[in-house]
C-alpha cells in the first residue's frame, strides 16, 4: 500500500478511530433537591446527551474529546451549561434554578375570590356557576356556597361577615350596579338581574378590597364583561318558566360584535301546577332585553357597551297576621334599565387609561292593601337614577409593580312617594383614589391606597386608608394581610328623612393563607371587623350604632382525585354583634347565623354527556325578634337549623348543529323545612314562620346555541 | 507532484469529515424517525427521550428545522398520551417551544400547522369543559391554514378526521364524515411525496387503523 493510500485510509477514517467511549452520568436535581424529570442533557454542538428519569438520573456514552461544554435544559428553569472533562467517565449532580419568568409572582388577594377564565387558577370560573346544583344559574346563589355567606334566602343580597345585603356592592365593569337584583316581594327575594354568561370573570370579595371600590362596607362582587365573542352565534331556550333567545353577531374583521337578546318568564303556569304557599294575584312575569357592542379600536383598545331593561309584575294574597280573617295583598311592578360603557387603552410608555360611564333607572311601584277590612289601597313609588363617570390611569413600573390613579363622579336622584306624600333627594357624590402595588420582590409585595369620598346630600368628606401585604411561600403557597377602612352612605330610606346622617364605617383586619394549584385550592382566612357610625332609628334617625364581626373560614376544592369530579367544601364561624335600627343593644342580628357549611360536588360522566351536580347547605339557626321576650332577652331566640340539598342533571347534546343542554334542577331535594324566621303581629299574640314560598323548586328547561356563519363549520368539523 | 498528491489527501480528509457529519445527521435522523412508528417508541416516556434527542441534534446542526420539528411532534405525542393531566400543559409548552424554531428555520409551514392543531387539542384535555370552546376553535383553525399552505398535506385531513371521529356526536363529532375524511388522507397518502428524505411523511398507517376501527 502506497503511502498515498494510507493516508486517505487515516484521513477518512479519523473520526471513527477516536469512537472510545466514557460514559457520563448523574443526576439533576432543583433547588430543594427534588429530582427533574425530562431534562434533557447535552454535550454542545454533538447529538450526544440523554433525558433525565423519573429520579432524575441520567446515563449517556461520549466519545472523549477532552473538555467540553454540557448543558441542561428544561422548561420553567434556567438553562445551566458547565465545562466537563470528557477525557474520562463522570459523576456529575446538576442543580437547576427555577427560570426567572416561571417564578409564580404573589398575588395581592386576601379576602377574594377570584372566579375568572383567563387565568389558569381560579377558584370558580363561570362555567362552575352555572354548573351549581341549587343555584339556578344565578351569580349570587353560587357565590353563597363560598365561605363568608350567609344562606339568607329570605332577604334580597348577599350577606357577607356579619355584614348585612346592602353592604355589597355590585360592580361590572368597575361601574356601580345601583339595583342588581330584580325586585322581589316581602320574604321572597329577587334573583340577580345579570346571567353569568355575560361575564369572563367573577371576583367576590369578602373584605380588605382595593380603593378602587367604595361605597361597600362589607363585600364587592366585582363582575368583568366578556371581550369579543370568538364566532356569530344564536341561541335560544325553553324551560317551565319561560323562553329566551339572543343573536351575536362578529364582524368580518373580528373587531367589533353586537347582539341583542330577549327573555320572557312567566310563573304562572308553574304555580297552577305547584300550588306556592301564597297565592298568586299578579303575574309573576318579567320580560327582559338586553343590547351590546364591543369594539377593538386597536391592538390595545376595547370599547364596550351594554344596555339592559328590563319590567317585571309581581303579587301575592297572603292571611293577614294582623286582622284575623283578613287577606293581604302585595304587589309590586318594577322597570329597570341599565346602560354601561367602557373603553380602555394603552397609551403607552407603560400607562393605561381606563374611562366608564353609566346611566341606570329603577322604579318599583308597590300596592298593598288589607282586604276586605281596608278598601283604600296604599301606593308606593320608589324611584332611584344614577349617573355615573370613572377615570382611571395605571401606571405599570418594572416589572410587577404598578401605580393607579381614578375619579368617580356619582349623580343620584332618589324619589319616592307614598300615596300623595313625596320625599326626593339628589346626591352628588364624587371619589378619588390612589393606590400603588409594591413588589419588593416577586414573592413579596403589598399594596398600599386610599380613597377620598365627598357626599352632597351628607355634606361630608371622608378618607379611608387600605393596606395588605402578600408573602409568597413555596411554589403554591402564601400568606396575606390586609387591613382598610370602608365607609358607606346609609340607605336611601333613612336619609329621605334624615338628611343630617353620617357615612356608616367599617374596618377590616383579616389575615390568610392560600394553597393554590392547578387541581387543588386551600384557603384560610381570619378576620375582625369594626362597624361604626351604623344607622338607628330611635330615638329618631342618629349615626349611633356600632358594632364588630369576626370569624375564621375554610375552604377546600379539588378537582383531581375522582376523575370527572369537582368539589369543593367551605366552612364559615361567625361571631357578630350590632346595635344597630331600633335594637336596645348590642345583639346578633337576625340575618346572621353562627355556623355555615356547604358542599358542592359535580360529576361528568363522559360516555353518556352528562353532569351531575349535587349541593348541600348548611347554616345554624339564626335569631328572631320574639315580642314576648323582655328587653333583656331581644333577639335571643333562635330558628332551626337550615338543610338544603339540590341536585342537577345536565345533558349535553347536538340537535342538527346546535350545541344543545337538557338541564334538570331540583331545589331542596328532600324537602327539608326552611325557618328563616318569625313575624309576630303587633300584639304578639300570633306569629307567622317566614319560610320559602316554594318548598322545593323543580326546574326543567333546554338551551340551544347554535353559530350563524360558516366559522361555526370549523368548529362542527373539529 | 507529490504536493498536488498531499493536498488532494487533506482535501478528501477534510470533506470526508464534513460529509461524515452531514452522513451522520442524515443516518441518525432516519433512523430515529424510523423509530417513532415502532410501538417500544410510541409510549409516553420513550417518545420523550426520542424529543429530547431531536433538540440535542437541532442544536448541533443549527441550521435544520427537522429536528425541532420532530421534538414538537414528540413531545406532543407524548402530551397527548399521558395519563396524569397535569403533565399536558408543560409539555405543549415544550413543544410550543420546539415548534417556534422549526418555524424560525423556515421550516414547512403546512406542517407546522400540524403540529399547532395538535398542541392545542393536548391543551383542550386537560379540561374539555373550560377549554374546549378556546382550544377547539385554535387547533380547528390551524388544521384549516395547514391545508390553505398545502391542499395535498394528508396529515391535514387525518387529523381533522380524527377530531370527527373523537368528538363526541353531541359536539359536532361525524364517524360518517371522520371516515370521509380519512378516506381522503389515504388518497393524498398515496400522492404524497415529502420534499425531503427527512420531511414529515407520518401517519399513513395510523389513518389506515382509524379507518379500520371507525368501519368496524
Amino acid at each position: 500500500m502506497s503511502l498515498f493510500n494510507r493516508l486517505l485510509i487515516i484521513a477518512v477514517l479519523l473520526p471513527a478511530w477516536l469512537s472510545a467511549q466514557v460514559n457520563i452520568s448523574g443526576k439533576v436535581t432543583d433547588g430543594k433537591k427534588r429530582p427533574v424529570a425530562g431534562a434533557n442533557i447535552s454535550i454542545k454542538d454533538s447529538y450526544d446527551g440523554a433525558v433525565t428519569k423519573a429520579d432524575g438520573s441520567f446515563s449517556f456514552q461520549v466519545t472523549p474529546a477532552g473538555e467540553q461544554t454540557l448543558i441542561a435544559t428544561m422548561a420553567g428553569y434556567q438553562p445551566l451549561e458547565m465545562k466537563i472533562n470528557t477525557a474520562e467517565s463522570q459523576q456529575l449532580d446538576i442543580v437547576l434554578k427555577n427560570a426567572a419568568r416561571e417564578l409564580k409572582v404573589v398575588t395581592i388577594a386576601a379576602g377574594s375570590f377570584e372566579a375568572s377564565d383567563e387565568k389558569k387558577n381560579t377558584v370558580l370560573k363561570p362555567l362552575d356557576i352555572v354548573t351549581t346544583a341549587g343555584a339556578g344559574a344565578d351569580i349570587v346563589n353560587a357565590i353563597k356556597t363560598l365561605p363568608g355567606t350567609q344562606q339568607t334566602n329570605d332577604r334580597e343580597g348577599l350577606f357577607v361577615r356579619g355584614g348585612t345585603g346592602y353592604e355589597t356592592q355590585t360592580v361590572i365593569d368597575g361601574m356601580l350596579v345601583r339595583n342588581p337584583f330584580s325586585s322581589g316581594v316581602p320574604d321572597m327575594p329577587g334573583r340577580g338581574r345579570f346571567s353569568p354568561f355575560l361575564f369572563k370573570g367573577t371576583t367576590f370579595s369578602s373584605g380588605g378590597y382595593s380603593a378602587q371600590y367604595g361605597q361597600g362596607l362589607s363585600s364587592a362582587l366585582i363582575l368583568e364583561s366578556t371581550d369579543l365573542p370568538a364566532r356569530s352565534s344564536a341561541s335560544a331556550g325553553v324551560s317551565v318558566i319561560g323562553v329566551n333567545g339572543g343573536v351575536e353577531t362578529l364582524s368580518k374583521d373580528k373587531r367589533t360584535s353586537y347582539g341583542v337578546e330577549a327573555d320572557y318568564t312567566n310563573l304562572a303556569p308553574y304555580f297552577n301546577v305547584v300550588k306556592p304557599k301564597q297565592e298568586v294575584n299578579l303575574g309573576p312575569e318579567i320580560i327582559g332585553t338586553s343590547a351590546n357592542f364591543r369594539r377593538k379600536t386597536s391592538k390595545t383598545g376595547m370599547l364596550k357597551f351594554y344596555g339592559y331593561a328590563n319590567w317585571s309584575n309581581m303579587g301575592f294574597d297572603y292571611k293577614s297576621l294582623e286582622y284575623p280573617g283578613s287577606t293581604e295583598s302585595y304587589q309590586v311592578r318594577n322597570h329597570n334599565i341599565y346602560t354601561n360603557m367602557t373603553y380602555r387603552e394603552n397609551l403607552g410608555s407603560g400607562w393605561k387609561l381606563y374611562a366608564g360611564a353609566s346611566f341606570s333607572t329603577n322604579t318599583d311601584k308597590i300596592k298593598t292593601d288589607t282586604l276586605p277590612k281596608n278598601p283604600a289601597e296604599t301606593n308606593i313609588g320608589v324611584r332611584s337614577d344614577l349617573t355615573q363617570t370613572k377615570l382611571m390611569l395605571t401606571k405599570g413600573l418594572g416589572n410587577f409593580s404598578a401605580l393607579r390613579v381614578g375619579a368617580e363622579y356619582q349623580y343620584a336622584v332618589e324619589r319616592s312617594a307614598f300615596n300623595q306624600y313625596n320625599l326626593n333627594y339628589v346626591d352628588n357624590y364624587a371619589a378619588g383614589f390612589a393606590e400603588a402595588d409594591v413588589y419588593f420582590t416577586p414573592a413579596f409585595a403589598g399594596r398600599f391606597g386610599g380613597r377620598t369620598e365627598y357626599s352632597s346630600v351628607l355634606g361630608k368628606v371622608n378618607f379611608a386608608p387600605r393596606a395588605s401585604l402578600a408573602y409568597k411561600v413555596g411554589y403554591n403557597g402564601q400568606f396575606t394581610l390586609a387591613y382598610g377602612d370602608y365607609y358607606q352612605k346609609p340607605e336611601p330610606q333613612y336619609i329621605r328623612f334624615d338628611r343630617g346622617l353620617d357615612y356608616m364605617k367599617a374596618t377590616h383586619y383579616i389575615a390568610s393563607y392560600q394553597l393554590l394549584s392547578n387541581y387543588y385550592t386551600f384557603r384560610t382566612e381570619v378576620f375582625y371587623k369594626q362597624y361604626k357610625n351604623l344607622v338607628k332609628t330611635v330615638p329618631d334617625y342618629n349615626n349611633n350604632g356600632d358594632g364588630f364581626a369576626k370569624g375564621i373560614e375554610v375552604f377546600w376544592r379539588d378537582r383531581k382525585t375522582v376523575k370527572n369530579m369537582d368539589y369543593w367544601v367551605s366552612y364559615s364561624y361567625l361571631d357578630t354583634k350590632r346595635d344597630y335600627l331600633n335594637y336596645p343593644y348590642r345583639v346578633q342580628p337576625d340575618f346572621a347565623a353562627n355556623h355555615t357549611a356547604s358542599f358542592v360536588a359535580k360529576y361528568f360522566v363522559t360516555k353518556i354527556q352528562t353532569n351531575f351536580g349535587l349541593t348541600y347547605s348548611f347554616a345554624s339557626g339564626r335569631p328572631y325578634y320574639n315580642p314576648n321576650q323582655p328587653v333583656s332577652k331581644f333577639m335571643s331566640d333562635k330558628t332551626i337549623n337550615y338543610n338544603s340539598v339540590g341536585a342537577s342533571v345536565s345533558y349535553l347534546t347536538s340537535i342538527r348543529k346546535a350545541f344543545t343542554i337538557f338541564v334538570v334542577q331540583v331545589s331542596n331535594v328532600f324537602n327539608q323545612q326552611q325557618v328563616f324566621g318569625y313575624r309576630y303581629s303587633s300584639d304578639g299574640l300570633r306569629r307567622n314562620e317566614i319560610v320559602p314560598n316554594v318548598p322545593r323548586f323543580i326546574f326543567v328547561g333546554m338551551f340551544m346555541n347554535f353559530g350563524t356563519d360558516r366559522r361555526q363549520d370549523i368548529i362542527n368539523n373539529l | 507532484m507529490k504536493r498536488f498528491l498531499l493536498s488532494l489527501v487533506v482535501m478528501a480528509g477534510i470533506s470526508s469529515a464534513t460529509m461524515a457529519q452531514s452522513a451522520q445527521y442524515e443516518q441518525t435522523m432516519a433512523k430515529n424517525i424510523g423509530e417513532l412508528d415502532s410501538t417500544a417508541t410510541f409510549t409516553p416516556d420513550a417518545l420523550l427521550q426520542k424529543a429530547g434527542l431531536f433538540e440535542r441534534i437541532g442544536g448541533a446542526e443549527k441550521s435544520q428545522w427537522q429536528p425541532y420539528y420532530y421534538a414538537a411532534y414528540c413531545n406532543v405525542m407524548s402530551s397527548l398520551m399521558q395519563k396524569d393531566k397535569s403533565k399536558v400543559d408543560g409539555l405543549a409548552d415544550q413543544a410550543e417551544a420546539d415548534l417556534t424554531k422549526a418555524e424560525q428555520l423556515n421550516g414547512n409551514a403546512s406542517e407546522i400547522a400540524c403540529i399547532k392543531s395538535l398542541i392545542a387539542t393536548a391543551r383542550l384535555t386537560v379540561d374539555p369543559m373550560n377549554r374546549g370552546e378556546q382550544y377547539g376553535m385554535i387547533s380547528a383553525k390551524a388544521l384549516e391554514e395547514g391545508k390553505q399552505l398545502n391542499a395535498e398535506n394528508p396529515r391535514v385531513y387525518l387529523l381533522q378526521g380524527q377530531a370527527l371521529l373523537y368528538t363526541p356526536e353531541a359536539f359536532g363529532g361525524s364517524k360518517t364524515g371522520g371516515k370521509a375524511l380519512l378516506e381522503v388522507a389515504l388518497q393524498k397518502y398515496a400522492a404524497f411525496k415529502p420534499a425531503g428524505k427527512l420531511d414529515p411523511n407520518w401517519g399513513e398507517g395510523y389513518a389506515k387503523q382509524l379507518l379500520q376501527q371507525a368501519s368496524k
